[in-house]
């Protein structure tokens, strides 16, 4: 890796956890050697550091790995084949002309223009006061990440008597995080009737333990023990069919930890400092199949664009954009447009986004989505104007997992309009 | 023996704590929390008001007008950011433009310069996201916003960096009279011996007074919840949009802050519970509809956090600044416009005291500039470099949301008045305050605040007591 | 005496929804599975549940290691085995996939390394 910070680069990767590590293997194997990857943590890997239990790379690798071994594959691959990393650097703007602007305590604040960027900054988590619960502000209220941070990078336990908001896979696996290390989970709530996180996150990190997954109830309120400023305990309630409180179901759970799993935010600041249009369904930048971004040569993946479930996706996305990245960097800039229209992705009943969200070529394609409730026995189907060109059936398709339809590259050479439309079918 | 004990380390504490410094006496600060500017200085809309609301003739009229005329001035020399981006005070209906029509009247009477009383169509001119509904208002241009905990702990940095003393975790139990003038008995058994007293106890004033033998007054809590959302909705308004005012107080506002955010609140209602700062599901029901009456399209789903503060309201109805007793004097009941006429409460304690008999007398040492540390979010590129070349640590982005650096909290915490927990190094630096609230750089500006006040990192707080980040370790 | 249980298998996230069939208490057949090792884990779940554990190990510069069991244990151990790995102390250089202490509680998994320590010995 060399030492010297150049103010051109061909491709700059933002984040070097596995979206970031991802494209910047892809775009060497596919040739460049120009790459910098900038990554603001003092190591590689980003979220998956911190994500000590398994999980991951079954479908990659065919084996169960933990989050540091999944990282540990790419970051050793990224330093074997010296590809340049600035660790420790936080990049703060992002030029629409591809300008890199960052700052990290040797280099000082530089800035390296880049011909392509690929955006990799992964997401944040939903805060406590953005959840519009009442009460005070006691210490003891983290979000599920936070927690997981101070216990498995700190050896910190953030508290004792445990109540956890949110039943998606981060706070299912802190519930059972916390437990091993000598906490009483009291309860996990659930504002929803089903739980956002995978099945065998409820059996091993909750029925094992037996902590009480309360569905439809959530949080209204925070208690503050007064002498020490710590919490003490959360009112809780049931809720309708509107996620609204029902009277009389009212309780309290004497705690001195909360910990919020309350949603994950792609982390887009960047993204709009670079001009770069948003898609309010999924957070990140709207894309095309080679994941570009409405700016030409920057690209977009990982949990920046949309927020994954299994990091083996993470990382497949990844090397799409990676792969494009070199292939715009090689055409030129002049070469991006192509002669056909781009054709715009319509969500319909029940589709909540999909990823891409246009296509500016007629190739093989998979489109990622999301359905917005728990359906049985329904397929979500691709149509061009009245011919349907794929669909994908299953007995159950929930909000929490992400589904994919593939499009065949010939189908789409046969257009009759510019837009598709990806919608729900035959629901029960 | 100090020449004079302030109680109460809030904006009008720290004001009066710097201007009698800087009149030659020897003063000391109590406050009873971790922290200063821990009560409604912290909680507050932060509106440096022009002053055509108090009534004419009152305290708050007088003070709120001399304060806007100094504000200005003194948030330059404290190194506060300052913004002059006017005010309007919208009507729906025939009684609000009558209100309206009164309130510039006032204006006029009470000294405010600039007003004016706008049609629909200027109204709406001027602020593009106002609803349909609003049909008049009084635009007010020398309104301004301000940080109000940023200058509170800038006034009494100043006056500590010119010899001022501040004792934290002092909460006052007992006043004495002595020859000399008072001893003050603090709850953990410090004493502090002083000529004269000056109460800025804001919701606990009538107990300090009730402790050196006035009884003349009583102060109620009168809560006031708020919405703060992402600085990216911080252009939604131009000005501050202030609804009419009522016999209740100046309504639900809709406002851009000092640091770029939205704010949106108060709420208004009387509580008995003075150490109750919780915030409701009700209170805060009320602020966004009432808000939603006056500008459209506020994105509340944009929330970063929420708050409530409390004011004091005195049972005269207005400030109670007097001297009932030898070398006591009372501050008290500073509700809106306290902030405001902090600065001029300052000055107006110093001639109570002047006129009692007590040696003020300018210093020609006092500095009244206080030492601005770099906001690194604020440089040039150059600027920047000069300044990691120097200390790498500002090199080193802690707080991403609002790009707050090592270097600054590293400064922060060693200027006076240093913090001791992370609430307070995150009123003086911003860093946790942006849209995560803290959820990435909590662990790292903790090992910096133990790193650098020596407290060991398992005993740092959220803010103070025992508010404790967490509990012991795994293993 | 026929009975039908059903659990979540945790081998993988796809977490099948599995229909067991019990004789007399002991496992006869599964449906519901998508792979062969949903059979293994819902005779073992019947008969004798194991979890793989993992978890954190300090080391000598003070830092946190990662680690995690080479094989599942016994359920009923999961306490039992997290205070012996809390006992031990690994060296700050320690590379992935070492191991750290072997044979577990006599149960013949091994605590692992899952990270590098990153550290100088």
């Amino acid at each position: 890796m060399s030492d010297k910070l150049s103010n051109k680069t061909a491709l700059v990767i933002i984040g070097g956890g596995p979206a970031g590590m991802g494209a910047a293997l892809a775009a060497h194997a596919a040739g460049e050697r120009d790459i910098l990857i900038l990554e603001r943590g003092g190591a590689l890997g980003g979220i998956l550091q911190q994500c000590i239990h398994s999980g991951f790379g079954v479908h990659r690798f065919g084996e169960e790995l933990t989050g540091p071994e999944y990282a540990h594959r790419d970051a050793a691959r990224v330093a074997a084949l010296h590809i340049p990393v600035r660790l420790n650097t936080m990049v703060t703007a992002i030029d629409p002309d591809k300008t890199v602007h960052a700052v990290n305590p040797t280099d000082g604040a530089f800035t390296v223009q880049a011909n392509a960027v690929i955006l990799a900054m992964g997401c944040r988590e939903r805060p406590m006061g953005a959840l519009g619960i009442a009460g005070d502000r006691p210490a003891g209220i983290f979000t599920a990440g936070t927690a997981q941070k101070y216990v498995n990078t700190k050896g910190c336990m953030p508290g004792r008597e445990v109540v956890i908001l949110g039943s998606g896979d981060i706070g299912l696996i802190m519930a059972r995080r916390m437990t091993l290390e000598g906490a009483t989970v009291k309860a996990v709530c659930e504002l929803l009737p089903y739980s956002g996180g995978l099945a065998r996150n409820i059996q091993q990190c909750l029925r094992d333990f037996d902590i009480p997954l309360l569905l439809s109830h959530t949080v209204t309120r925070v208690h503050r023990d007064r002498a020490g400023g710590r919490l003490s305990g959360v009112s809780i309630t049931e809720v309708d069919a509107d996620r609204r409180p029902i009277p009389g179901t009212e309780g309290e759970i004497p705690c001195d930890t909360l910990l919020l799993s309350c949603g994950l935010i792609p982390e887009n600041e960047l993204t709009q400092l670079a001009g770069i249009p948003l898609d309010s369904s999924t957070g990140g930048a709207a894309v095309d199949q080679d994941r570009m971004t409405a700016v030409p040569g920057i690209f977009a993946c990982g949990n920046v664009l949309h927020v994954h479930d299994l990091v083996d996706y993470v990382s497949e996305e990844a090397a799409i954009a990676g792969r494009a990245a070199v292939a715009y960097l090689t055409a030129g800039a002049d070469a991006a447009g192509s002669d056909r229209p781009a054709v715009e992705i319509r969500c319909e009943g029940g589709v909540r986004y999909t990823v891409p969200q246009r296509l500016s070529a007629a190739k093989d394609v998979t489109l990622y989505f999301r359905v917005d409730k728990v359906y049985r026995n329904a397929a979500v189907s691709v149509y061009d104007g009245d011919r349907l060109l794929a669909s994908v059936k299953k007995v159950k398709m929930v909000p929490a997992e992400m589904e994919r339809v593939s499009l065949k590259g010939e189908a789409l050479k046969r257009l009759s309009g510019t837009t598709l439309v990806v919608k729900l079918e035959g629901r029960s | 023996m100090f020449d004079v004990a302030v109680v109460g380390a809030g904006v009008t504490g720290g004001m009066v704590a710097r201007e009698l410094t800087r009149q030659g006496l020897a003063v000391c600060l109590l406050e009873k929390e971790s922290d200063v500017a821990m009560g409604a200085s912290r909680a507050n809309s932060g509106i440096v008001h022009a002053g055509y609301d108090a009534l004419p003739g009152t305290l708050k009229a007088t003070l709120n007008v001399r304060g806007a005329a100094m504000m200005e001035q003194v948030a330059s020399e404290l190194g506060v950011s300052f913004r002059r981006c006017g005010s309007l005070v919208v009507g729906f209906d025939e009684a609000d433009r009558q209100t309206l029509r009164r309130l510039y009247e006032r204006g006029l009477t009470n000294g405010v310069s600039g007003l004016e009383l706008l049609s629909r169509q200027a109204v709406h001119d001027k602020e593009p996201n106002l609803t349909e509904e609003v049909c008049e208002a009084l635009w007010v241009p020398t309104g301004a916003i301000i940080c109000p905990y940023g200058l509170t702990i800038a006034a009494i940095g100043n006056a500590m960096d010119n010899g001022a003393e501040l004792l934290t975790g002092f909460a006052v139990s007992a006043l004495e009279k002595t020859p000399e003038g008072w001893q003050l008995q603090g709850a953990d058994g410090r004493q502090v011996t002083a000529r004269a007293v000056v109460n800025c106890a804001g919701l606990y004033a009538d107990e300090v007074a009730r402790m050196a033998g006035d009884h003349s007054f009583t102060i109620r809590a009168r809560r006031g919840e708020y919405l703060m959302l992402d600085r990216a909705c911080g252009g939604l308004v131009n000005h501050t949009v202030f609804m009419t005012p009522s016999e209740r107080g100046k309504g639900v506002l809709v406002t851009p802050t000092a640091h770029g955010n939205l704010l949106v609140g108060p709420s208004s209602e009387d509580i008995d519970d003075k150490g109750d700062t919780a915030t409701t599901a009700a209170g805060l029901a009320a602020v966004k509809s009432k808000a939603s009456r006056s500008v459209r399209g506020i994105p509340f789903h944009r929330v970063i956090t929420s708050f409530s503060g409390l004011r004091a309201v005195g049972s005269s109805g207005d400030f109670i600044i007097n001297m009932p007793l030898p070398g006591f004097v009372n501050c008290a009941g500073i509700e809106s416009p306290g902030l405001t006429a902090a600065p001029a409460i300052a000055l107006y304690v110093a001639e109570l005291l002047r006129a009692a008999g007590y040696p003020l007398s300018p210093r020609t040492d006092f500095v009244p500039v206080r030492r601005k540390n770099p906001i690194f979010r604020e440089l040039t590129d150059d600027e920047k470099n000069r300044l990691i070349r120097e200390d790498p640590r500002y090199g080193r982005v802690v707080c991403r949301c609002e790009t707050v650096t090592e270097g600054e909290l590293v400064a922060a915490i060693h200027q006076h008045p240093r913090p001791h927990d992370m609430d307070a190094l995150k009123r003086r630096t911003r860093c946790g305050m942006g849209r995560c609230q803290g959820g990435f750089c909590t662990p790292l500006v903790q090992e910096i605040l133990a790193r650098e006040t020596g407290i060991p990192e398992q005993a740092v707080t959220k803010s103070g007591r025992e508010s404790y980040l967490y509990v012991g370790q795994t293993k | 005496m026929t009975e039908t249980k059903t659990m979540t298998c945790i081998l993988c996230p796809r977490g099948c929804e599995l229909e067991v069939t019990l004789e007399n208490g002991r496992f006869a057949a599964v449906k519901g599975n998508t792979c062969a090792r949903g059979k293994g884990y819902a005779q073992d779940e019947t008969t004798h549940p194991v979890r793989t554990l993992t978890t954190t190990v300090r080391m000598t510069n003070g830092g946190l290691l990662p680690v995690k069991t080479s094989k599942p244990l016994p359920k009923e151990l999961l306490f039992r085995a997290m205070e012996e790995v809390n006992r031990l102390m690994a060296p700050a250089d320690t590379e992935i996939g070492t191991v750290l202490l072997a044979d577990l509680l006599g149960t013949g998994a091994d605590v692992v390394a899952t990270a590098d320590g990153g550290g100088e010995a």
